[in-house]
């Protein structure tokens, strides 16, 4: 698509996007093409000299066994926040898509978490499950769970998911809510007609009808889950304990502040960009099908 | 549609009412906490109404910080946070309705090779490659500077996006009116475009300033000083690993006045809020 109707001059459209070109070129080409570059290259212990190496880096990286089982936990991490936070966030948007008395407060006390970084949340849930003063880690001893995250793996792994998906179900309740009222009502009632109940009026009717909502939500919730949970963990557990809540942006954070192996460093940064390209591909599509409907 | 409606409605009320304290109530600890003695709470003493100390902890969090280490005062990093998230907002909409104009309304050599030059930034977020990053801000000496902090956050293509497809909706008519009436191209985006684009720009700088508010990794890597430290960098910093040095109250404290610029702009600027979210993610 063209404007049939333009300007012309011979020098003002450069000017105009000159700003952004040289922003984008300096803090997003050139670092980019950096990571690629040192990816191949390998640096002897002291920085004096760098050979080009081809795969060396990528093969050495993807032979390590704590790669491999960080890819791994990030999926997982990446499904649990996913799968949490929608289904909650679906069954309150369903709940707040009904004319209710007062919905319009609801929806506003549902959306503002939103607006909490995750370095917050972060501290507001390790706050309540500190196992020495949090409010929540006296509820769980209570009922006889050996509450320490500090020290058991699996525990500070759901303390990360559990404070990210809090946080990430503003976010899926407003685009559920947004599709629920894009129905339109007559689908409902017809449904009704035919005599179909609430339920399968739902799981028959609504939710078929979601599934362009659903699939752009689980692709934006996983790329939330591997970059966005990076403050979350950074106040809760520092990727601890024993690495068990480091997923790969947090290690690509640990390597590089250890400053030892640049070229890993960039292998892993260059890997990251090819998941996140092919996850805003996937995405791409979803949305052009949502438009289309 | 009339079946049980009665019940059905008061069981949608009590999901509803759930929801609201599982989101809330986080953040109702939070507020109680930074109302209480630290003691009780290091003690697990903690109770679950706010306690008498709101007027203390909040002025020594602003105006003094916690003692034993080092740190600002919340007010520095208050006010830091506050500069670069405008700076962000306002730079990324400045930047980019220059470049959209241009694209959408101008004709010149290598005009697609820039829009998608621009176009891929859209992929990657500053996290995957945040080293190398640094590298160049260290080079150009942006450190602990504002400009350090908002830059290499402002180079991406969601705002030029946006603006170039609200600038494609607009009818060809009125460039041609505006241009019988003797109007350039400065005249034109000044008197006709700007005003138009209004609601998309407050729309945009709602989302990009909370986005910039709530940063995280790239400030933590970019400041060095405490005095250039933004409010979500402090507070990470002000958790002790040893739980009894941690003055809980002040921390709890910090993590409302983070929390209250972002959840104000979006009670008070719901509509916007919810058309900028929409309009950035399609």
């Amino acid at each position: 698509m063209q404007k049939q109707s333009v300007f012309t001059s011979r020098w003002l459209p450069f000017a105009l996007i000159a700003p952004q070109l040289a922003v984008v070129l300096v803090f997003f080409y050139w670092p980019a093409a950096q990571a690629v570059l040192q990816s191949f290259l390998l640096q002897d212990a002291f920085g004096l000299s760098t050979t080009f190496v081809w795969f060396e880096n990528y093969k050495e990286l993807l032979s390590e066994p704590g790669y491999f089982a960080s890819i791994v936990r990030t999926f997982v991490f990446a499904f649990a926040i996913a799968i949490s936070s929608l289904s909650l966030a679906l069954l309150f948007a369903v709940m707040a898509d009904k004319p209710l008395r007062g919905v319009g407060i609801y929806r506003t006390l549902l959306i503002w978490p939103y607006a909490v970084a995750p370095p917050v949340a972060g501290v507001l849930w390790v706050f309540m499950l500190n196992p020495s003063l949090g409010v929540l880690a006296r509820g769980l001893r209570e009922l006889g769970v050996d509450w320490n995250p500090l020290l058991d793996g699996n525990q500070a792994a759901a303390l990360v998911i559990l404070a990210s998906a809090w946080k990430q179900i503003s976010y899926n309740f407003l685009f559920f809510l947004a599709g629920l009222q894009s129905i339109p009502k007559s689908v409902h009632e017809a449904a009704a007609i035919d005599g179909a109940r609430p339920m399968r009026r739902f799981w028959t009717v609504t939710f078929p009808l979601l599934t362009p909502t659903i699939f752009f939500l689980i692709v934006v919730n996983i790329v939330y889950a591997f970059f966005d949970t990076f403050g979350v963990i950074d106040t809760m557990t520092r990727g601890g304990p024993a690495k068990a809540t480091e997923t790969l942006v947090y290690k690509v954070y640990t390597d590089g502040l250890l400053g030892g192996n640049l070229g890993s460093s960039a292998a892993q940064s260059v890997i990251l960009m090819g998941i996140v390209i092919v996850l805003t591909a996937i995405q791409f599509r979803f949305v052009e099908r949502k438009v289309t409907y | 549609m009339v079946e049980n409606e009665g019940i059905r409605r008061y069981v949608a009320h009590a999901i509803l009412w759930i929801g609201i304290a599982v989101v809330a109530f986080p953040v109702y600890l939070a507020f109680v906490a930074s109302t209480q003695d630290n003691a009780l709470i290091a003690n697990g003493q903690m109770s679950l109404l706010p306690g008498g100390h709101f007027l203390e902890t909040y002025y020594r969090t602003i105006f003094v910080g916690t003692s034993g280490t080092t740190r600002e005062p919340v007010g520095m990093m208050l006010f830091n946070s506050f500069i670069m998230a405008m700076s962000i907002a306002l730079g990324k909409i400045a930047i980019s309705i220059l470049s959209a104009y241009a694209i959408v309304f101008f004709r010149f050599p290598f005009r697609m090779t820039v829009f998608w030059i621009i176009f891929i930034t859209l992929m990657l977020p500053v996290e995957v490659r945040i080293y190398p990053t640094y590298k160049i801000a260290a080079d150009l000496s942006l450190l602990d500077s504002y400009s350090g902090l908002a830059l290499p956050l402002i180079a991406s293509a969601t705002a030029t996006l946006l603006f170039r497809q609200f600038f494609m909706t607009v009818p060809d008519e009125l460039l041609e009116a505006s241009r019988i009436d003797g109007a350039g191209p400065f005249r034109f985006f000044k008197d006709t475009l700007l005003p138009l684009s209004r609601t998309n720009m407050a729309a945009l700088f709602v989302i990009l300033f909370i986005y910039g508010w709530n940063q995280y990794l790239w400030p933590l890597l970019i400041t060095t000083r405490d005095d250039m430290q933004t409010i979500q960098v402090g507070i990470r910093k002000m958790i002790v690993t040893s739980d009894a040095l941690t003055e809980w109250p002040i921390v709890m404290a910090t993590a409302i006045l983070a929390m209250l610029p972002p959840v104000f702009v979006v009670i008070v600027m719901q509509k916007l809020f919810v058309r900028g979210l929409v309009e950035t993610e399609k």
